[in-house]
Order: structure tokens, then C-alpha cells, then sequence
């Protein structure tokens, strides 16, 4: 055969983590956090918000998940994940300690070189916030090598609202323009948190540089195209709007086929894509 | 490029040569059909005149339909060990070398696969041109010629066959052989490849018409016909187990008895297979048959171009063989183009 190829360190083989902690985000999200074990160290786990991992289960099987840490806090990985089916069910039963394999990271990322600088409004809505916040933490960590950062965040209802006690607490820095609503029911909650759709909360966002802003958006797929409505009302440039999307994978690496639009392979040239991407290639969202 | 000539009167001595270098492997008849056999015995080899287009292609040796990716424990897991012998195919088509040559750049591409690699090392190739069957149509794909990507590449030109050698291996087998490989080429050669060729190109059945089938892609994304398909459309996913090009795979873990040991399993999927595009919360972005349908031909006729350069559809007709309910490549391009 003619192709010249590299060996890869093997492709589908995990490395072991350790569940350090976990606590529940809501009743049905439980956020995790693991550390490679000792044999791993020596590796570099560096990686980009917006990517995602492929999580092992032994015995149960492997999914994607999205990494919920920033890489400015090296050493730890974090996931928030939805109890929604086999896998997640299994991962509902770790306990500290207990051991999973993780294959990655993968995908693109967000193109933080290209975000310097820039003003920044983050749009999530639901499980989005857990991808989202990867970036959150990043640009805080990073505070002075971005513009402004605007942050909305959807949720269904009050207690549906992933890292709710940290963006209340948040609400409070001047480091952010944050703004939370809920889809219904925000009785005892009037002074934070809105209610209405978080296509709502775009009231607050004023005073928009097209030339210099990017907004990232990560949510259920059938908010995108509201989110992006609202979004292009401020002149921004198509691939001035970034979405995180989702997709089945059984690889993460280009080959099992499962994430694949048109002939690209969300695995690799997303998840993150622009808007110009969606209009481009028919079946994103 | 090294060209040599192996008389008829010494074809069946091909097969002590072969075995030289590993597991020989050919067509052998199975019922009506072929299928890819183990050759066990030198008068089982057999050079048919005709393309022999087996069942399941070329790919079944590259990637097992079927295999353990990893056996483990809840906290362990390990690499099987695996004795991969080196085989050599004797028979491939030109279009199926095509075939090979595009999973070798789709496995290399971006990541390099290498449960692929370990296999595709231990290949060798020795093609050979034969006369088209009823639903070939590799010369729309320009795919009945091939350059690169065997070890050894037969003609047959009447008495003898025309020999091409086209890898170091293929060079090694040449030179193990050198009793029925001979270096001296009848002077008349070229009129004999000339009038194979044309021979060849005579009997080609099959003219659907692919030209511009890319954009006539893009331009009946919303046609109705792809909702008239996708009615009939069993979603058995044949077509795709057929397909030389078709790569999908699905990974899901096996438990043991004991429920503490088991194996990662890889087997091939089917992006006509309903829950290809699911996700969790029950998400399916490809619901309708039409849509897998429409994913599949786009992915063979257009998207590999804008991937690899050139479409990943190579000619064989396997998809109008075994397609229970029509719809193929055919009956597909008849309606693009209508």
C-alpha cells in the first residue's frame, strides 16, 4: 500500500480516570469530576472548551460527553451529565473512587485564537450551559485577553438550572453582563432570574460592536434558530456565530461514520460550527 | 514499472508460488453467486475470465464484520492478541482495487485506524482484469483502469497472461516464481492489450449516465422522488454491507456470564438502519428513510469529493444486485436526471 501514515498511539483505547466527586446539579444532571491515574501523568491533557471525551463504562458501553472544565484548571476533568438512557443510567451509579475510561479530547473547539480580543456573548440554553461553561471559566481565567462577555442562560425551570448557585453568585461580578431566565415558574427567584424563553434576555444585550463580537451557542436543537435570530439583529457576521452541536458518535475520530453531515465528521470539524456552516451544509440543524 | 508474462500452461503453479507468502484466497462459487474462499488446494484456484464480483468485497479482509476491539474487566481493559496472517487475494477487480485504495486514505485520513492498518499490511493484492458482468459500470467511474494499490495486476491476453508488478511485494512474488514469471513479452503485446481493451470496453452493459450527478445532487435535495424511495425502502441495510466503500462501524460492550468480564465489540452499521442518527433524549436527525436514503447517495456522489477529490462510488453494481427493492445507483441517477 502507498499512504505513508504515522502510527497513532492507539486510537480506541481509554485512559483511566477516577471519579474524585460528585454532587447533582438537578435531579437529573449530576456533575463529575475525575482525574487521570497515576500511570497517565505524564501525559499532556491539554485540550480547548468545546471539545468532548468519549466516556467508558466497561461493560456498558461509551458516549460522548462534553468536557464542562477549563483547561486553565489543568489536572481535572469535569462533565455534567443527563440521566437519559443506558449509559448515563450506569454512569448514575458511580461512586467516588470508582474508575472510567476516557478516550480524547476531540473535535474542534471553540477557535479561542480567533476570540481574543473580541467581545464575547454566550447563549445557553439547558444542558448547553455544560459545554458553555468549559468557555465561561476559560475567558474569566483569561479575563484580560477578551472584551466584553455577555452571558445568557435559558433554563425549563427553576430546578432545572445547572450550576445554579454559582451564577447567582456570579450575578454579582462586574467580570460579566449575566442574565438567567426560566422557561416557567421563577416565583422566589424574581430578583436573579427572569422567566420567559432566553430569547428574551436579548433585551439586555445593547450597545453591540458587529465588527468585534462573537456569540457562542450551545442548546437544544430546536432553540438555534430562534437564538440566531435574535442574534443577527446586531449585524453580526455569519461566521461571527458559533453553535456547539451535538450528534451520535461511537468513534469521536472520523471513521464510525455515525456524526457525519454531508462529508464532514462533527467528531472533526466540529462540534463547534458557524452559522455560515449551517446555511452552507443542509441537516446541521 | 516491471511488466512480465505468465503462460496459461503454467497458471495452476501461480498457486505454489502464492502460498509462499500466506493464506491464498479467490472467488469460489456459492450457489449462483461468489463469495471470497480459503483455496486449500492448487486445482481450486481458478482465473475466471469474467470480473468476479464476490458477495462481500475486498473489505471483509481489512475489516472483520465482526471482532473485539478490547476485553475487559470493570477497572482493566486489554488489546486482544491477534495473529493476523498475511493473505494474498488473487482476482480483485480494478474497481475493487479503487475500493482499497479509497479505505486506505479514509483510515489514514485525520486519525489512522490502526485495527485497519494491521490488516491492510498483511494484504496482497494480485488483480485481475476481467470482462464486465451485466451491472458494471466502472467506466462512468473511471474506475475499470487501475494504477496503484495491488501487488500484482494480471491481463489475460489469450494464451498468457500480462503480468504487472506493482509493489515490492508483488516483486518478491515474481522473483520466488521466477520458473512461470518470464521476463520475455511476446512483441506483439501491444496490439493484444489494445484489442483486450477494446473487447472490454464492448461489453459493458450498463450506461447510466453520471455525468454531472454531483450537482444534480444538490439541486433535487428536496425532489419528491427521494420520499417515493424512501417508501419502498426496506432500511435492511444491504446495500451498504455490499458496498466496497461503505466503512461504518457500531461499538458496544459484551458482559460475560459473570457480568464482570467482556469485550468491546466493532461490527459493521448501516446508515440505513433507523437509530443511526440517534441521540440521547431520543433525537433521531435522520427520522425518515428518505433522509438515510438521500445521506447515502450524497455521501458516495458528492460529499467524498468535497472530502477525498473523487466520488467514493467505484462502479461495481453490487447495490442493483442485491437491493430487494430497486433502488440503486440506476434507478437513483434515472430520477436525478428526469
Amino acid at each position: 500500500m502507498k499512504y505513508e501514515y504515522k502510527k497513532e498511539p492507539e486510537l480506541y483505547t481509554p485512559i483511566m480516570m477516577r471519579i474524585i466527586s460528585k454532587r447533582d446539579l438537578t435531579p437529573d444532571v449530576r456533575f463529575f469530576q475525575a482525574v487521570p491515574r497515576e500511570e497517565y501523568k505524564h501525559l499532556d491533557f491539554n485540550y480547548k472548551p468545546g471539545q468532548f471525551m468519549m466516556l467508558s463504562l466497561f461493560g456498558t458501553g461509551e458516549a460522548p460527553f462534553s468536557i464542562s472544565s477549563s483547561p486553565t484548571r489543568k489536572g481535572i476533568f469535569e462533565f455534567a451529565i443527563r440521566k437519559t438512557g443506558k449509559i448515563t443510567n450506569k454512569i448514575f451509579e458511580l461512586k467516588d473512587g470508582d474508575m472510567v475510561g476516557l478516550r480524547g479530547p476531540f473535535g474542534n473547539g471553540f477557535p479561542i485564537e480567533k476570540m481574543l480580543g473580541k467581545d464575547i456573548i454566550i447563549v445557553a440554553g439547558g444542558l448547553g450551559a455544560v459545554p458553555l461553561r468549559s468557555l465561561l471559566l476559560y475567558i474569566m481565567d483569561k479575563r484580560e485577553l477578551f472584551g466584553r462577555l455577555i452571558y445568557l442562560y435559558g433554563a425549563k425551570n427553576i430546578d432545572d438550572m445547572l450550576y445554579e448557585p454559582d451564577f447567582t453568585e456570579m450575578l454579582q461580578s462586574d467580570q460579566l453582563e449575566l442574565h438567567l431566565t426560566v422557561d416557567k415558574g421563577n416565583e422566589g427567584y424574581e430578583d436573579t432570574i427572569e422567566e420567559g424563553l432566553v430569547t428574551h434576555l436579548f433585551k439586555y444585550v445593547n450597545n453591540i460592536d458587529p465588527k468585534n463580537t462573537i456569540a457562542c451557542v450551545c442548546g437544544p436543537p430546536r432553540m438555534y434558530k430562534s437564538v440566531v435570530k435574535e442574534i443577527l439583529k446586531y449585524n453580526l457576521e455569519k461566521d461571527k456565530i458559533l453553535l456547539n452541536l451535538e450528534r451520535r458518535m461511537k468513534c469521536g475520530v472520523g471513521k464510525c461514520g455515525h456524526c457525519i453531515i454531508d462529508y464532514r465528521y462533527t467528531c472533526i470539524v466540529g462540534p463547534v460550527f458557524t452559522y455560515w456552516d449551517v446555511i452552507h451544509m443542509r441537516e446541521l440543524i | 514499472m516491471r511488466i512480465l508474462k505468465l503462460s496459461k500452461k503454467d497458471e495452476k503453479k501461480l498457486y505454489d508460488v502464492l502460498i509462499e507468502f500466506g493464506e491464498v484466497w479467490a472467488p469460489v462459487s456459492k450457489g449462483s453467486k461468489y463469495v471470497y474462499g480459503k483455496i486449500e488446494k492448487k486445482e481450486d484456484l481458478i482465473i475466471y475470465e469474467k470480473c468476479i464480483l464476490p458477495i462481500i468485497p475486498v473489505k471483509k479482509f481489512l475489516m472483520p464484520q465482526d471482532f473485539t476491539m478490547l476485553n475487559f474487566t470493570p477497572s482493566k481493559y486489554s488489546i486482544p492478541e491477534e495473529d493476523i496472517p498475511t493473505t494474498v487475494v488473487v482476482g480483485v477487480p480494478a474497481c475493487a482495487i479503487h475500493a482499497v485504495n479509497i479505505l486506505d486514505k479514509f483510515y489514514t485520513t485525520d486519525y489512522v485506524d490502526n485495527y485497519y492498518m494491521k490488516r491492510r499490511e498483511k494484504l496482497i493484492i494480485v488483480g485481475k482484469s476481467g470482462l464486465p458482468e451485466e451491472n458494471c459500470f466502472c467506466h462512468k467511474t473511471n474506475t475499470s483502469i487501475v494504477e496503484e494499490g495491488y501487488d500484482l495486476f494480471l491481463f489475460d491476453l489469450g494464451d498468457y497472461y500480462l503480468v504487472w508488478v506493482g509493489s515490492e511485494k508483488g516483486d518478491d512474488i515474481v522473483r520466488k516464481g521466477s520458473d512461470i514469471f518470464s521476463e520475455e513479452v511476446p512483441k506483439d503485446v501491444s496490439k493484444k492489450f489494445v484489442e483486450f481493451r477494446r473487447k472490454k470496453s464492448n461489453c459493458f452493459t450498463n450506461d447510466v449516465d453520471l455525468e454531472g450527478v454531483t450537482d444534480l445532487m444538490e439541486l433535487n435535495y428536496n425532489a419528491p422522488f427521494w420520499d417515493e424511495f424512501g417508501e419502498k425502502c426496506l432500511s435492511c441495510g444491504q446495500c451498504t454491507m455490499v458496498c466496497p466503500t461503505c466503512t461504518c462501524f457500531n461499538v458496544i460492550d459484551d458482559l460475560a456470564l459473570s457480568a464482570e468480564t467482556g469485550g468491546r465489540r466493532r461490527y459493521w452499521d448501516s446508515c440505513m438502519f433507523k437509530d443511526y442518527s440517534l441521540v440521547a433524549g431520543h433525537h433521531n436527525f435522520r427520522e425518515s428513510k428518505a433522509e438515510r436514503l438521500k445521506l447515502w447517495y450524497t455521501h458516495k456522489l458528492k460529499a467524498f469529493i468535497g472530502h477525498f477529490g473523487s466520488p467514493s462510488c467505484v462502479g461495481c453494481g453490487r447495490c442493483i444486485e442485491t437491493c430487494p427493492v430497486n433502488i440503486n445507483i440506476v434507478t437513483v441517477v434515472e430520477k436525478l436526471k428526469s
